[in-house]
């Protein structure tokens, strides 16, 4: 029997298709005293690299994970305990760990699993977690795709059923966008709602998936339970066009790679297969044309063209705003222009990509905001 | 929506999308029907290894069968994209550019320049190239070097079945006459492809592989060796290698691979095509006079040898340059230290 006094860390699982890690980095030596929600060490996927932050308290008693080296999910790379602990016992724990077996292993087998909602808005495709009562449906940002979602999807999906969508014109769902305007958007997420029979949702938006998901709170209150809104646009009118230009003009590696690294406070975190993924998506015939419908709709020569912050101050639905702050898309000072309406989070050390840099923050924010 | 599909039905597919897109698309080759006329036609083969079969049901008499005689048919192919139509013609094996090398050389490549920009030539000659498929040296040689020396051409050869669909798809929509060369023993290999249409640009390399050692360009099948000879690399050595497809030859991505020079300071260059003239020398020779600065070993080529394609099976699986081979050359370029 393991000892509770000891706590694992073990090589996280970000998102379904992720099988392995590679350790890039411890970020405190063995001996440091570790709170719940530190960065202990940095971990590289073939999609993105990340932070595991830590789950226990105590003292880092053993850094297992070796550098540049690859471990499978829930591999053993390091140990948490306190002092009182001795290193016999901390050595036996080691010695004696067995990762424990995947859940359902035929699932982990066939990789990520999506599904597609056919609506009058072309068909859409998306990802469900959880079969809880509540539902959550997350709305993902310009140029953007459900995996945006990669660290919140399960964690959200506790006590709730929680629906990720790729909008019209992004992801792996139909291209073409009828009208390049929030209400259109909107349209496309109820018609999803309906389609998966969800009457009321929680919706979280990233971005531009927040201004869409603040539309369809204004439109159609009695569906929207409440809102998070992500690094979100429709609060204010600056945008940093050099962003949204350039991932619209993007079509090489080399264009790309720097235009993407604005997303993030930490460059680092955008590996070459993140802008492989990325030029994919865009090379797709009608990506182009609907990007650029979008861009020019609604943030056209650096201002967003619809704020909604105004008419959210009239509204009843509850509203949780979070951004990171050193976002150098939108400005994160948008974090409080709805005032006292919403609760505002403005986090340390993450840019745009809030939700990927800072998972454990914004899933705990999220959880308190919609319910455990 | 994407899912695994072969090299072969990727080829296919991106014909089918861009005949369905574009009504002055059509194809001409032989046997690319299986026999017009035949009976049970719209089910033939499609094909000497059937990456048309199926077409024909779909889109008639848009694909033609031409008798043998290559300098008629890819003349009919030049001829009709300088009059308007998006004609992609098979040329079955590349090696027998001969018959027709004057329709390709003095017409199709010549066209855009000799008439002041006047006329465009969208041709795309599709061709089988590569050895190991024990079809012996008239049927099994990679004469990329041969077009890549003439201005006017364009010149496609992709690893993989992603690529072989985004960059046919390209070839077609391109105003210039495009060589697109399919290693035949990529037929079967299979990765991830979405079902949309989608054209992959000319002039970028794919890097492959991320590595801080040394740098490994190739382009075709030899990229999968060059993958496997990474592996071996860094799990043998812990050396790591950058492994670079170039994906076109013309135009070819200089900027890609003298960055990935001045980050690992060693180049090896793989390529199936003979040691003398080649995509090979071409790449040395740029990086040397480009980058001689941040070399740190002299570059090394791995090629096919220069003879003809064997017949015999064991020397032909010699002949193409194996992952032992790249290994080889990545530590003649290293420090003893290093390699230990």
């Amino acid at each position: 029997m393991l000892d509770t006094r000891i706590k694992p860390i073990v090589m996280p699982k970000w998102g379904l298709s992720m099988s392995e890690g590679k350790v890039t980095g411890w970020l405190k030596p063995p001996g440091t005293k570790i709170s719940v929600g530190d960065e202990i060490l940095e971990v590289e996927t073939d999609k993105i690299a990340g932070v595991v932050e830590a789950g226990d308290a105590g003292i880092l008693r053993r850094a297992i994970g070796a550098r540049d080296t690859v471990y499978p999910v829930k591999a053993l790379i390091g140990v948490i305990a306190d002092e009182e602990v001795s290193d016999d016992e901390i050595d036996a724990f080691v010695a004696g760990y067995a990762a424990p077996a995947e859940e359902d292993g035929a699932a982990e087998e066939s990789g990520p699993k999506y599904e597609f909602a056919d609506t009058s808005f072309g068909r859409l495709r998306y990802a469900r977690r959880g079969d809880g009562a509540r539902a959550v449906v997350l709305i993902h940002g310009f140029g953007g795709d459900l995996d945006n979602w990669l660290f919140n999807i399960d964690a959200l999906a506790g006590s709730a059923t929680v629906y990720a969508l790729d909008l019209p014109g992004h992801g792996q769902s139909d291209k073409a966008i009828g009208e390049a305007s929030l209400g259109w958007l909107s349209g496309a997420v109820l018609a999803f709602m309906d389609q998966t029979g969800v009457e009321t949702a929680h919706l979280v938006g990233h971005s531009m998936g927040g201004a869409v998901a603040m539309r369809t709170a204004l439109d159609q209150p009695a569906r929207v339970a409440s809102l998070g809104l992500i690094g979100s646009a429709g609060l204010g009118a600056e945008i940093n066009s050099g962003y949204t230009d350039g991932f619209v003009a993007g079509s090489s590696r080399r264009d790309m790679k720097p235009v993407l690294e604005q997303l993030f406070h930490d460059p680092g975190t955008v590996t070459r297969q993140l802008v492989e993924d990325i030029l994919k998506y865009k090379r797709i015939d009608g990506v182009d044309d609907a990007l650029r419908a979008l861009s020019e709709n609604l943030f056209p020569a650096s201002r967003q063209n619809e704020i909604l912050a105004d008419q959210m101050k009239a509204a009843e639905v509850p509203v949780l705003v979070v951004f990171g702050a050193s976002d150098k898309v939108i400005p994160p000072a948008h974090a409080e222009a709805l005032g006292d309406r919403a609760r505002a989070e403005v986090l340390g050390e993450a840019g745009h990509m809030v939700q990927m840099e800072k998972a454990n923050k914004v899933n705990e924010l999220l959880l308190d905001h919609i319910g455990r | 929506m994407a899912r695994k599909l072969s090299f072969k039905m990727a080829i296919n597919e991106a014909l089918d999308l861009e005949m369905r897109r574009d009504p002055s698309v059509i194809l001409l080759g032989e046997d690319i029907v299986g026999g017009s006329g035949a009976p049970g036609e719209k089910d033939a083969w499609g094909g000497v290894l059937g990456v048309t079969k199926g077409l024909y049901a779909k889109h008639g008499n848009r694909l033609l069968d031409t008798p043998l005689s290559e300098s008629a048919y890819i003349g009919a192919a030049v001829g009709a994209a300088a009059c308007g139509m998006r004609p992609v013609a098979e040329l079955m094996f590349l090696d027998f550019m001969g018959v027709c090398f004057d329709q390709i050389l003095n017409q199709a490549a010549k066209f855009r320049y000799m008439f002041g920009g006047k006329a465009t030539t969208p041709v795309v000659i599709r061709a089988m190239v590569g050895a190991g498929f024990r079809a012996a040296a008239q049927h099994s040689q990679m004469l990329t070097p041969m077009f890549t020396h003439v201005p006017g051409l364009k010149v496609v050869c992709p690893s993989n079945a992603y690529d072989a669909k985004g960059l046919l798809i390209q070839s077609i929509r391109d105003d210039d006459p495009v060589i697109f060369c399919e290693h035949k023993n990529l037929y079967g290999h299979e990765v991830d492809v979405p079902t949309e249409a989608y054209a992959i640009p000319f002039g970028e390399a794919n890097v492959v592989r991320d590595g801080k050692d040394v740098t490994i360009v190739s382009y075709g099948l030899t990229v999968h060796r060059a993958m496997d000879a990474a592996a071996a690399l860094s799990r043998q050595h812990g050396i790591e290698a950058e492994v670079i497809d170039l994906r076109t030859l013309s135009p070819i991505d200089w900027d890609t691979v003298i960055e990935s020079v001045e980050n690992t300071g060693r180049l090896v260059v793989v390529d199936e095509a003979h040691p003398r003239c080649s995509i090979a020398t071409d790449v040395a020779a740029y990086v040397a006079q480009q980058a001689f600065g941040a070399l740190k070993a002299a570059p090394q080529m791995v090629t096919a040898p220069h003879t003809p394609v064997p017949f015999s099976p064991t020397l032909e699986d010699l002949y193409i340059p194996t992952a032992e081979a790249i290994a080889g050359a990545v530590l003649r370029t290293v420090p003893h230290a290093l390699a230990a």
